[in-house]
């Protein structure tokens, strides 16, 4: 044995080295991959209007999830996000269940992410004229490349991220001063392909769930409250300047599309933004929307890794899970254990190719998510009112942010039935599954006093 | 043999060796460090930290 491990009464931590910038680049970097690709199914279920309705309304739902999200995490600055929240505001059963949908949201995100990057590769060698180029290893080398990158520290994982995502939003921000918006009608077509609902309010309704992908992920930031310098000052910077970026991303990316593409064209198109740079005829513009596209699945994927990690950490840290998944590098001070344990399930994940289905899972985890959350923030509110702990973040309004989310997951339930009810169906199967399974046979093993460290008074009425 | 054959080769084999230092790492850091010290951080502990100083200054 080492001399470092030599005195038993040493503690090691994860590094607090990140900034409200790191923590933009990973809420962002999970995200704006959704602008690249995926928003414009919501074109195909209610016209053009219909998904700009979609944009701001899903819009609405993430900044209530933003700013929640920002108060809780200045206050409970530990890795696992939602779980650590739910864990200390509601009981182990909720902590669980956010844990497990963080876990599946997040490694399936990555699996699809680098599916992404596979088939773009594909698409460059059949340009090329080499038609048979496999995916899997270029989706294979994605997880293997990132998976080594965040173990080896998660300073150099979010500045990557950073530098990535920057990128791949500026590439948005070119092709919209490409597009002349000053000269609608030269380039921008509005007044022509802008048509009534083609299905009509219900089509607006279906189409709420594939608004999701404008924002899906934001919540990410939660993850590195362990890692910041500054919980109170870093996650609500971070978050709410991320929001306010994909709120500027999204509008400009129905924007420059809808004015470009017929509706029923952008219904179904693989890469809606690369197509526009296309449409447009800049060569330098396509290049730049191409590695941009790629830099936002890449970025997107790198921080999927990160907090699928970290939550999974935090349930083992608890011993929700094996306790030999709570384990923190000595020198890197990542959870290495659980970065290396999720490598097999995202490319297990990314080789069926099923990525709509992947998707979906990702998607219907996230929203079970949320809507904890709203409940989550009632209850914090009331058991530990304002002036009793210390908060780096106070929303305003509070509870109507709390009381919109709820009503706004309900929609977007709703959505999600009329297109997956199987899905949805499934998916809820799954967790009721794995919510007897917790109970009946894992939380025996949890030393319920280890779980509840905050330092923070006794809650009222209790 | 094409170029792209050649690059899903070097993606392959790069892949390989970057899970293969993972795995040899991850191995000797559990085999050179105690466990409990691996497993001993702890959620919120500076905060924590701070509030037992505290009392114990009190105290």
């Amino acid at each position: 044995m080492s001399q470092e491990a030599s005195s038993q009464s040493q503690r090691i931590s994860m590094l607090k080295v990140l900034n409200p910038f790191h923590i933009w680049a990973l809420g962002v970097g999970i995200v704006l991959v959704g602008e690249f690709m995926g928003w414009n199914f919501s074109v195909a279920k209610g016209g053009a209007y219909g998904a700009l309705i979609a944009c701001w309304v899903i819009g609405l739902l993430y900044s209530c999830v933003a700013m929640i999200d920002s108060e809780v995490t200045s206050t409970v600055a530990a890795a696992g996000g939602q779980y650590t929240q739910a864990k200390h505001i509601i009981g182990p059963l909720m902590a669980f269940n956010v844990g497990l949908y963080l876990v599946m949201a997040y490694t399936m995100l990555e699996a699809a992410d680098a599916l992404i990057v596979g088939d773009l590769m594909a698409a460059v060698a059949s340009a090329t004229g080499f038609h048979d180029l496999s995916p899997q290893p270029f989706v294979v080398l994605t997880i293997s490349f990132l998976a080594w990158l965040n173990y080896r520290g998660v300073f150099m994982t979010l500045t990557v991220n950073f530098v990535i995502t920057l990128f791949a939003f500026l590439a948005i921000l070119a092709l919209f001063i490409g597009a002349d918006p000053l000269n609608p009608g030269h380039i921008l077509k509005h007044s022509d392909l802008l048509t009534e609902l083609p299905y009509g309010w219900i089509g607006v309704v279906a189409a709420l769930q594939f608004g999701m992908w404008y924002y899906l992920g934001i919540e990410g930031t939660c993850q590195a409250a362990e890692e910041v310098r500054s919980a109170g000052r870093a996650i609500p910077l971070g978050t709410i300047g991320g929001i306010l970026t994909l709120l500027v991303a999204a509008t400009l990316t129905w924007y420059i599309s809808t004015g470009l593409m017929p509706w029923q064209y952008l219904g179904q198109a693989t890469t809606p933004l690369y197509d526009a740079a296309s449409i447009i005829g800049n060569p330098v513009l396509q290049v730049v929307l191409f590695i941009g596209t790629m830099f936002a699945a890449i970025a997107s994927a790198n921080g999927c890794i990160n907090d699928a990690a970290r939550a999974w950490f935090s349930m083992g840290r608890d011993r929700y899970m094996p306790t030999w998944f709570g384990a923190i590098h000595p020198r890197y001070r990542t959870p290495f254990r659980s970065i290396i344990f999720l490598i097999p399930i995202a490319v297990s994940f990314a080789f069926t190719g099923l990525l709509d289905q992947v998707i979906t899972f990702s998607i219907l985890s996230g929203l079970l998510g949320y809507t904890f959350m709203s409940i989550n923030m009632v209850k914090f509110r009331k058991m530990w009112p304002l002036d009793v702990i210390k908060r780096g973040y106070i929303h305003p309004f509070h509870p109507i942010p709390a009381y919109t989310l709820l009503g706004l997951c309900s929609l977007v339930y709703f959505a999600t039935f009329l297109g997956y009810g199987a899905s949805l169906l499934s998916i809820m199967a799954f967790y009721i599954v794995a919510s007897i399974w917790f109970v009946k046979r894992r939380y025996q093993f949890v030393k319920r006093g280890d779980q509840f460290t905050m330092p923070w008074p006794r809650p009222k009425g209790y | 043999m094409n170029y792209w054959e050649i690059l899903s080769y070097a993606a392959w084999i790069i892949s390989a060796m970057l899970l293969l230092w993972i795995l040899v790492d991850a191995f000797s850091v559990s085999r050179q460090f105690d466990e409990s010290l691996l497993m001993s951080s702890r959620e919120g502990a500076d905060e924590l930290m701070a509030e037992l100083e505290k009392e114990e200054g009190q105290s």
